[in-house]
């Protein structure tokens, strides 16, 4: 397990990895919005908790679709499946290091992105705290989708459009416990709730995608 | 403890290609698949490895013995002959990936990158992959692909060795190997009907 985890950080961080893919998606997201809102820092103050969210999901899901599809091209994937690891922990340390390559950059990126679109100053603590209980949650359902699309040609259009309705309830309380606080108000409700979501997906979705997968393999 | 595949049906996409298929696999002995392109050998391979369920009939004895080895060899061009290695050794639990270098002749490449092998350098390196699994049983597809004389000379001793020491091997390949085998011609054993099984197939 703990070989996985590694061989994938390292996977992620060489040449072709894609470890920047998100990250730069994210800032370009992010920098062009003011750009297309025009200079009103009143209503980039009110929007700012929403698009920092927005742009982090963006970016999550643009990666995706390299999540299992490589060791599936390479045959990686089947030798792993007839190794003694459980696919449910493949599935889960998989998506582990996709979280630490692509959403934790974003949650540590988001603060100085935040200067960018002139967030309140009281909203980047809970910010970072919401994205932080949020993504992993965006990686694990991300997992998910990839098991279920696995093998199919050109299959990040489907494995989008499958995992986007299941990402709408992080966004929502993510985002709204980010406005929240960047409006001087109490986001101690999201955040409860943003956590029991992501719990609830990291004790469940590792055998949902397990189950998939197993389909998949035949 | 033996292999012992009774009366084995294997489908593709929900379509059955073999059926009745029963051998044994006892330690120490090989079992050569031959037939032609398309007969289904990749299949019957994949079924025993445990990557797709029998259509009908069992495979008794494989829970946690099989080392497959597929067409593709699941190397990471990005990695470096060791570190592939290595990553496959812990992944089975092993420690020790000095024997497997040896024995397919990888010392002098291993801090090249998978990338940069040529295609009998990666096949090589493949099946040194089941030397560091430590499993007992070795079901190989077409292990022979693209490589040259001496290097199949060398997959011979390991495989030899392997069985030498209580393993077993069972392998789709059309070259004589030099290795005392049984043979099964899996073109016997064509599915007659092409009726559609219970297809619980995902995408089909």
């Amino acid at each position: 397990m703990r070989a996985l985890f590694f061989r994938d950080l390292a996977l992620a961080l060489r040449a072709g990895g894609g470890f920047g893919l998100g990250l730069a998606f994210f800032l370009i997201v992010v920098v062009l919005v003011p750009f297309s809102v025009g200079p009103q820092s009143a209503l980039l103050t009110q929007i700012a908790p929403g698009v920092l969210w927005l742009g982090a999901l963006l970016a999550c899901l643009l990666s995706l679709d390299r999540l299992l599809a490589v060791d599936w091209e390479d045959g990686a994937l089947d030798l792993l499946a007839t190794s003694p690891l459980p696919l449910e922990g493949i599935l889960a340390v998989k998506a582990a290091a996709h979280w630490v390559t692509t959403g934790l950059p974003l949650v540590l990126a988001a603060p100085v992105l935040g200067v960018l679109l002139n967030l309140a100053p009281g909203g980047y603590g809970v910010l970072v705290l919401s994205l932080a209980l949020g993504t992993p949650a965006l990686s694990m359902i991300g997992a998910f989708g990839a098991a279920l699309t696995v093998g199919i040609k050109r299959g990040g259009l489907l494995l989008s459009l499958l995992v986007l309705p299941l990402y709408v309830p992080t966004l929502i309380f993510g985002a709204e416990a980010a406005r929240r606080a960047a409006q001087g108000l109490d986001p101690a409700t999201p955040l409860l709730l943003l956590a029991g979501i992501t719990l609830a997906v990291l004790a469940a979705m590792p055998f949902a995608a397990g189950l998939v997968l197993r389909v998949n393999l035949r | 403890m033996e292999l012992k595949v009774t009366d084995l049906a294997v489908g593709r996409g929900g379509v059955p290609v073999l059926a009745g298929v029963s051998f044994a696999l006892g330690a120490g002995r090989a079992l050569v698949l031959r037939g032609p392109n398309g007969s289904g050998k990749t299949t019957l391979l994949r079924t025993v490895a445990g990557l797709q369920a029998p259509m009908a009939g069992s495979v008794a004895g494989a829970e946690d013995r099989i080392a497959y080895a597929a067409h593709a060899d699941g190397l990471k061009a990005a990695l470096t002959v060791s570190e592939n290695l290595q990553f496959w050794a812990s992944v089975f639990g092993q420690s020790d990936i000095a024997p497997a270098l040896a024995a397919f002749d990888l010392e002098g490449l291993v801090d090249r990158r998978a990338g940069q092998l040529s295609a009998g350098q990666k096949r090589r390196l493949g099946l040194a992959r089941l030397m560091v699994t430590g499993r007992d049983v070795w079901v190989l597809d077409e292990p022979t692909v693209s490589l040259d004389a001496a290097s199949v000379a060398l997959f011979a001793d390991a495989v030899r060795a392997h069985l030498a020491r209580g393993g077993a091997a069972l392998m789709a390949t059309h070259i004589e190997l030099g290795i005392e085998a049984d043979v099964l011609d899996v073109s016997g054993y064509r599915a007659a009907a092409t009726e559609m099984a219970s297809a619980d197939e995902a995408f089909l």
